[in-house]
């Protein structure tokens, strides 16, 4: 099969078997941003946000993707470089092995566009999908503050 | 404490934005030229001989490059643990064998264009399989009926027991002083055994290696390891090809706790790509890594100890049976960790006894874990030093207070447990652990808590408990590591490490101990880790050795460094070298008040005179391994209804000498304390009669998420280590040691109910509190 996806902006031509998933054709594709850490919908580590909503990339079949927009953690600012979350992750201190970063990086944006401002609750649940083994969270919470402060002020 | 300058500094780390952006490559990002994938066929039984192997029909299918099993394949015996040569476990694994010994061996392998083909190429294998009787409790492993697994020609590389045919992997017997007669002078004794569980390692990132061959064919193995230099090691013996002619390369690696050091896939990796010279890519799904990696080795111990009234302990008698599974990676060192890193925190013991065995099963296989025997044997300690304070009537932290070895003091286990041999005596240098207890006793509120039996809203009652803990900081004069540092004409540096990162944060830090040794900014540093053509040794990431044995190293080298700048700059100042004075980036002459900077010498060392690559080179190993110190507390909610315990608060204050970086130090410690909690309560392996893992999944295996989370709380309580470069010891491990007896000793705070057995599930936890009942009012 074959047809068009738009990842972070750009339009790419993607030629995919049909049991693939967009985990496959976008890391196929030179998305390796994107990471595997189970292919079943378990660890939050492969997610995008697919049109404006968030998913398990390794749980959407590439066909439902078809000419949808796709965000990574990489394309989050729009022009390539980092976005607050990503510098609130990197100040926090919530990067260890970085492998679970790019998921909760996304997971963190969809929590802070629905919730401005959550409460340690309410991240709590916004980041349940998303398993990191390294750093305890601890951290990763402190991120998520920091970019919901940091945003604040931008916004 | 001295005034640094970087060191004790939260640098950033180096690749943390690029991490968050996803812009690292991992192992798995590597373009390869269109890779033949690797797939494995495993076995569904958990003992049997494969009598015959017909892959002619796989072999026959388009896509498919070759199928590799025991009648095709080098039969050396190997371990796959990454350890220093020799290593000090059994040569008992082969590449494949004419055996499957547990559910989840490997059978053989299929090197093919896709996963689809190569899956499809497994399902015709034509296989007959003899099925053997299995053995899965390690308490029948010696039992003359039982079945043994290896009796094949497999060995110890190195001179200590080792006894196929009784099932025994690994044995000791450490004896120190009269046990029998200590017992005697006790006023009382009290005896427990304590039984700790399988556990994954659960990195993000599952075990994945990438290979092909460069253009002089030499073999390139990209891997996701934490030992890149045994890695290299291993693989040449197995495969009998020159260590020269093989480069492994580490790229980012997605966390590791252990169980990337294991030399798993590369072996096959290189194998299948020089026997076809195409390049090949083998990554475990997530289930392969919860089965047929490695696990936390469970562990039987029994305590018992003879107290005095006066809460002296006269003789300890330890006693563990530690599970291998089916090969024996790590079986004797594991084991004897359990004591060497235990017995010596309590050091005026003096009559002790420890033995052990190792013994193999027909389970999945043990390997190296975060703690590292340590978290096995702390369980049980913690509890039973919690049961004699609660005899004598005095607080546990008032007695880990008084008893534990403190600056000064020396424990004789250091000196007679090694790692497969005798070990190495050491006087403690630095030792916080009185100022971490009252910190965190502080913070948890324990005075105010300790014994009060609140009850909460729902029912649930509140306890707190806590545990006392040590480490160890590399292997004495066994562990190795090397750096390099050159200097380039703009006054910067590219340091060279064979240490190895894997999500810690090293490369930042050894940045950090460069830079504070040669005082110029972290940001003048680029550092590359572990490429085995570019880099010099090191043992690799494991045994908390990597600030404190490799940290050595940068620290010596930046000094070699700063000698050959500072006679460069003499040389141009036209003074003495002695005179000058270090600055930052620069020698001044305090005569002259006249400066010249890193990069003065840089350019004047390249192009004006003498011209020479300033380059410098040091490897470092210690005689000692300084122990960091950790006191963690837990309080804990448990509902007496559904005997469900919920962590409310956890608090560890640690000692880890001088810290480099406190946020990556405390990233450490938080890392590994809630691995230890959700190893502690929801963690398992569920096996079904035959052997087989039921749950290998992580939505099935129990790992914390953000919504299980207590409130946590972490201390750095600094001390100044004279052995560690700019007074640090490790953190890596030690925070893994302590969740389990903290918990278990508050649930016996709020409840009364002790729990000797490993994970504490809600059921486990209503049974033991049906059971107390039952005996305070036996039935009408
Ligand atoms: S890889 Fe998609 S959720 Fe784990
Ligand atoms: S940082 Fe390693 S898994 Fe989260």
């Amino acid at each position: 099969m074959n047809g068009t996806i738009i990842v972070n902006g750009a339009q790419i031509e993607i030629d995919f078997d049909p049991a693939d998933t967009l985990l496959d054709v976008l890391r196929d594709n030179g998305h390796t941003e994107v990471k595997r850490g189970c292919s079943k919908g378990e660890c939050g580590t492969c997610l995008v946000l697919l049109d404006d909503l968030l998913v398990n990339s390794c749980q959407v079949f590439a066909a439902t993707a078809l000419g949808k927009k796709v965000t990574t953690s990489s394309g989050l600012n729009g022009d390539g470089r980092p976005h607050v979350i990503h510098e609130s992750f990197a100040d926090a201190g919530a990067v260890q092995c970085g492998f679970c970063t790019p998921g909760m990086v996304m997971a963190t944006h969809s929590l802070l566009t629905t919730t401005p401002d959550p409460t340690d609750e309410e991240i709590r649940l916004g980041l349940v999908g998303n398993l990191c083994r390294c750093t305890g969270y601890v951290k990763i919470f402190d991120a998520v503050k920091l970019a919901c402060k940091r945003m604040r002020k931008d916004g | 404490m001295a005034d640094y300058t970087t060191v004790g500094k939260s640098v950033k780390k180096i690749d943390a934005l690029s991490l968050a952006m996803g812009t690292e490559p991992f192992t798995a990002d590597y373009p390869l030229d269109s890779p033949l994938v690797l797939k494995f066929m495993y076995s569904d039984l958990a003992h049997a001989d494969i009598v015959s192997l017909d892959a002619s029909r796989a072999e026959a299918l388009d896509g498919v490059a070759g199928v590799f099993h025991f009648w095709n394949c080098p039969d050396t015996f190997y371990t796959t643990a990454g350890q220093g040569y020799p290593e000090p476990s059994a040569y008992d694994n082969r590449l494949f064998d004419h055996k499957v010994r547990f559910v989840g061996d490997r059978i053989c392998m299929v090197a093919a264009e896709t996963s689809e083909i190569a899956e499809e190429a497994i399902s015709l294998i034509d296989l007959e399989m003899d099925p053997l009787p299995a053995l899965f409790d390690p308490e029948l492993a010696r039992d003359p009926d039982s079945p043994r697994l290896h009796a094949d020609g497999e060995y110890m590389p190195i001179p200590v027991r080792y006894q196929p045919e009784e099932n025994v992997c690994a044995g000791l017997n450490i004896p120190l002083g009269d046990v029998e007669s200590g017992m005697k002078e006790a006023d009382f004794i009290v005896e427990h055994r304590y039984t700790t569980h399988q556990a994954s390692h659960a990195a993000m990132e599952p075990h994945v290696v990438a290979c092909y061959l460069d253009p002089r064919d030499r073999v390139v193995l990209v891997t996701a390891t934490q030992v890149p230099f045994h890695v290299r090691r291993i693989v040449g013996r197995v495969l009998d090809i020159p260590i020269q002619r093989i480069r492994v390369i580490k790229p980012r690696i997605g966390g590791g706790f252990g169980g990337k050091q294991e030399v798993l896939l590369e072996p096959y990796a290189a194998l299948a790509t020089l026997r076809t010279g195409r390049s090949t890519f083998c990554e475990f799904t997530r289930s392969e890594v919860f089965v047929s990696s490695r696990t936390r080795h469970p562990m039987r111990v029994d305590f018992k100890m003879g107290v005095k009234n006066n809460g002296e302990i006269t003789a300890l008698v330890m006693d563990a049976l530690m599970d291998s599974g089916a090969y024996g990676s790590h079986g004797l060192t594991v084991l004897s960790n359990a004591g060497a890193k235990v017995l010596p925190l309590f050091n005026k013991i003096p009559n002790m006894l420890f033995t052990g065995s190792s013994v193999y099963t027909n389970l999945p296989v043990g390997g190296a874990y975060r703690g590292y025997g340590a978290t096995q044997s702390y369980f049980g300690f913690n509890q039973h030093i919690d049961m004699i304070a609660r005899k004598l009537g005095v607080d546990f932290l008032d007695y880990c207070k008084k008893w534990h070895i403190k600056e000064g003091e020396t424990s004789d286990i250091f000196r007679i447990l090694g790692e497969g041999k005798e070990g190495v005596s050491q006087v403690i240098g630095s030792c916080g652990l009185g100022e971490c207890i009252d910190v965190g006793a502080a913070a948890i509120g324990w005075k105010e808590k300790r014994g009060r039996k609140q009850r909460g809203a729902n029912g649930a009652i509140r306890g707190v408990g806590a545990a006392v803990m040590m480490q160890g900081s590399g292997i004495p004069k066994i562990d190795m590591g090397g750096a390099s540092i050159k200097l380039n004409e703009d006054g910067s540096f590219n340091l060279a490490v064979g240490a190895t990162d894997l999500g810690t944060g090293s490369d930042t830090i050894l940045i950090q101990i460069a830079a504070e040794a040669l005082k110029a900014p972290p940001e003048k540093f680029e550092i590359l880790s572990s490429d085995t053509d570019l880099t010099p040794f090191d043992v690799g990431a494991y045994a908390s050795s990597t600030t404190y044995i490799s940290g050595g190293a940068v620290k010596k080298c930046a000094l070699a460094m700063l000698d050959q700048l500072q006679s460069v700059a003499a040389e141009a100042l036209e003074v003495d070298k002695e005179t000058l004075r270090h600055e930052p980036e620069c020698f001044t002459d305090p005569a002259s008040g006249k400066s010249f900077t890193f990069e003065q010498i840089g350019y004047r060392s390249f192009y004006a005179v003498n011209q020479a690559q300033l380059q410098a080179n040091a490897s470092h190993t210690s005689d000692v391994s300084p122990p960091p110190f950790l006191a963690q507390f837990a309080e804990v909610e448990v509902d007496p209804e559904t005997g469900v315990v919920r962590v409310v608060e956890f608090v560890s204050a640690v000692d880890c000498g001088q810290p480099i970086n406190p946020i990556l130090a405390e990233g450490q410690v938080e890392g590994a304390a809630v691995n230890g909690i959700s190893f502690a309560l929801s963690e398992q392996f569920v096996f079904n009669r035959d052997g087989r893992v039921t749950n290998a999944a992580f939505g099935r295996y129990g790992i914390y998420t953000t919504a299980d989370m207590p409130r946590m709380q972490t201390f750095l309580v600094p001390t100044d280590e004279e052995n560690g470069p700019f007074g640090a010891k490790s953190v890596g491990e030690i925070a893994i040691n302590g969740p389990a007896p903290a918990i278990a000793n508050a649930i016996f705070d709020a409840v009364g109910i002790r729990l000797y057995d490993l994970p504490m599930t809600p059921e486990r936890v209503f049974q033991a509190l049906q059971e107390s009942r039952s005996q305070e009012e036996p039935s009408a």
